[in-house]
């Protein structure tokens, strides 16, 4: 079996604290991914034109500085904007729960906060991934 | 979409799909692959090699900028080491090339070695000839620099790129026979650190002891990447080792050696695949390997009778 699933893992904005995406990344090469890790200070358009090249089928951004609600549904509209609909959004960090409805409802598949175990992000993507 | 279609119409999207299909050997994969072959061969495709940690993603970043200023389009490709264990990889030489990400002359693709026993899978070439295809016309492939792929680049590319860092211990053990005769160019990078002087002093002293039957002799470069330092040079040196290679007919020779690799690279993966499959299918396979574990067949004998039946 060739196909491999590829992640996007991202951090975007100013926030320097990349521990936890580069824990959630090796989970997910030992998962039997590939990891497209393109690090910090990343913006959603860096993020989207990277995910096409790379032909990926999950984002994954990482984000601890409280801008989520303004970097994610640009993400997404960059992404309709380039009709990647089949790829899927997916987040992590610090993001209030009150808040994780509304980016459901815009568009992220998923949001995985502090303390979740790194097996439930795996199987959530192999579970969703189109 | 129609994938061939579209990558020959300029399409990003259709050019990452096309890569896609080969790697993931698709159903469409044989059929893009096809169409696609009568349009390749135009791109000057540049390999860079070397230990890990030497600055090959940063130099390929630079390269990458001053082709662009020069007006060229460029595809890379970046190759990291599939676990085999788990089939996954980390993908990470992206990060140096950040900025070329948003330049639409440019296209960056991220491979992994996906059990190519650590050496440049057939899929890379591919690769490359797809980018060939969508019109790139300075294609890096930057491998692992572990293992086969630092020999197997020379497969890939026309000009081969190796890239050495000072004060790696014992310089000379460092170099290996393999990297000595593959490289058409030698680069020093962090040149300003320690034990610059006595690598490059080495590295020309082992490559005159190297003379071969070929009219170039490989020239060793110094730079500093990070900062852009000796970046021009560089590529004056690249520039004229293409001259070389189409002025002395080293092209034309190159490229059938590299068909005729590939002919029969491709035909040894499908014929091994097609007959494992059959074996494992039918039940043969786990009959043969106890009866040859049980000594009652040996390994030879029974290779021979499987090549009879199979291939007549």
């Amino acid at each position: 079996m060739e196909k491999r699933i590829r992640v996007l893992v991202a951090k975007p904005g100013l926030d320097g604290h990349d521990r936890g995406a580069k824990v959630v990344a090796r989970a997910l090469r030992d998962a039997g991914f590939e990891v497209i890790y393109t690090g910090l200070r990343q913006t959603p358009e860096l993020i989207t034109e990277a995910a096409l090249q790379e032909d990926v089928n999950v984002i994954a951004l990482s984000l601890l500085s409280g801008a989520h609600n303004t970097i994610f549904p640009k993400v997404l509209e960059l992404m309709k904007a380039k009709k990647m609909d089949d790829v899927l959004l997916i987040g992590g960090g610090v993001i209030p729960d009150a808040d994780i409805p509304g980016l459901k409802a815009a568009g992220v598949a998923e949001v995985f906060t502090p303390g979740t175990p790194t097996s439930d992000i795996i199987e959530f993507i192999k579970a969703n991934v189109k | 979409m129609d994938i061939v279609q579209e990558l020959l119409a300029g399409s990003p999207r259709a050019l990452s799909r096309a890569i896609t299909a080969i790697e993931n050997e698709y159903e469409e994969a044989f059929s893009i692959m096809q169409k696609l072959y009568p349009h390749t061969g135009k791109a000057h495709v540049i390999g860079i090699t070397g230990p890990p940690g030497a600055g090959k993603s940063t130099l390929t970043d630079k390269l990458a900028k001053k082709y662009r200023e020069n007006g060229k389009t460029v595809g890379i490709i970046a190759v990291d080491p599939t676990s085999p264990f788990s089939g996954g990889a980390i993908l990470g030489d992206r990060i140096r090339m950040n900025e070329l990400t948003m330049d639409p002359g440019v296209f960056i693709r991220s491979m992994g070695t996906r059990g190519s026993l650590g050496g440049l899978s057939l899929k890379t070439s591919d690769a490359a000839k797809i980018m060939d295809a969508a019109g790139k016309e300075i294609i890096f492939i930057e491998t692992v620099g572990v293992g086969q792929s630092e020999v197997d680049i020379v497969k890939a590319a026309d000009t081969t790129i190796v890239v050495l860092v000072p004060g790696l211990g014992d310089d000379i053990q460092a170099i290996k026979a393999g990297i000595l005769e593959i490289g058409d160019l030698f680069v020093i990078n962090k040149a300003d650190r320690d034990g610059v002087e006595r690598l490059n002093m080495e590295l020309e002293m082992m490559l005159d002891l190297n003379q071969n039957k070929v009219k170039w002799r490989p020239a060793v470069k110094r730079t500093i990447a990070s900062r852009g330092v000796g970046i021009d040079e560089l590529m004056e040196k690249i520039e004229e080792h293409r001259t070389y290679l189409q002025v002395s007919g080293e092209l034309a020779l190159r490229r059938t050696q590299r068909t005729q690799a590939e002919l029969l690279g491709l035909l040894e993966e499908q014929i091994s695949r097609r007959v494992t499959a059959k074996m494992k299918a039918s039940g043969e396979l786990d009959f043969l390997v106890a009866s040859i574990e049980q000594r009652r067949q040996d390994p030879y004998s029974v290779v021979a009778a499987l090549l009879d039946d199979y291939l007549g």
